[in-house]
């Protein structure tokens, strides 16, 4: 039985701009409370890591899957009610006219607390999404063995 | 001595979690022992910055309202 450290480990797996918010919110508060945190990004989660305006893909799938389904925090559209792109506008309006903290400054909270940025390589490898697709504070992509054992010793895990 | 702020800060029109991120990073600037205080305008400190405090094993000195204005005071304990 390994020993819980003061520490959370989160699951990114959605690429929506509404849990990327959820998901960088948790992760700063956690490490403003003095947590280690772990976040693994996967599948349509690599879009919160995504440096904006890059096409991705190297075959005629990749880089229609890269057209299709634009990273970076700019492109990425809420859940629900996105309409082709209206959703995002109006979301990102409303946010802004609450002053709520835009999804670029969240992440850049999360890097200056130290929270630590971990792609998932496989599914790097399947979307054709390479190290330079993804922003500098990004680390080396692992596995799910690699996750685990970080979740292992984590007092709180989260999958989003 | 310890009662007097070495920083002062200003939360006014941020929400969560702007003022525990902001608070975290003040506490890096000060001395263990040293206390800052700040003002905010988010009702969620209320319940978030006594939270924050429980969690990160800092001290809660005070924290009202005062009008629509919430203050607090927090000590740096480790």
């Amino acid at each position: 039985m390994v020993e819980k450290k003061n520490k959370m480990t989160l699951v990114v797996l959605s690429g929506d701009m509404d849990k990327v918010m959820a998901a960088y919110i948790i992760a700063s508060g956690a490490a403003a409370a003095g947590m280690e945190v772990i976040m693994f990004f996967t599948f349509w989660g690599l879009k919160a890591i995504q440096r904006d305006g890059i096409l991705t893909g190297k075959g005629l799938f990749g880089r229609m899957l890269g057209v299709m389904n634009r990273g970076g925090l700019k492109a990425i559209g809420p859940s629900r009610l996105n309409m082709g792109g209206m959703g995002r506008w109006m979301f990102k309006l409303m946010m802004k006219m609450h002053g709520v903290t835009p999804l670029n400054e969240l992440r850049e909270a999360c890097i200056a607390l130290g929270v630590k940025l971990i792609p998932c390589d496989m599914s790097m490898t399947v979307m054709e999404i390479d190290c330079e697709h993804l922003i500098p504070e990004a680390e080396e992509p692992v596995g799910v063995a690699v996750m685990l054992e970080h979740a292992n010793e984590s007092s709180v895990q989260y999958f989003i | 001595m310890s009662d007097t702020p070495k920083l002062s800060l200003d939360f006014k029109g941020l929400l969560c979690p702007m003022p525990v991120v902001k608070l975290a990073q003040a506490m890096k600037q000060i001395q263990v022992g040293e206390v800052v205080e700040a003002v905010a305008t988010d009702p969620g400190v209320m319940a978030d910055i006594p939270a924050w405090a429980r969690t990160s094993g800092n001290e809660l000195v005070s924290l009202e309202k005062q009008d629509k204005v919430f203050k607090f005071v927090v000590k740096r304990v480790k």
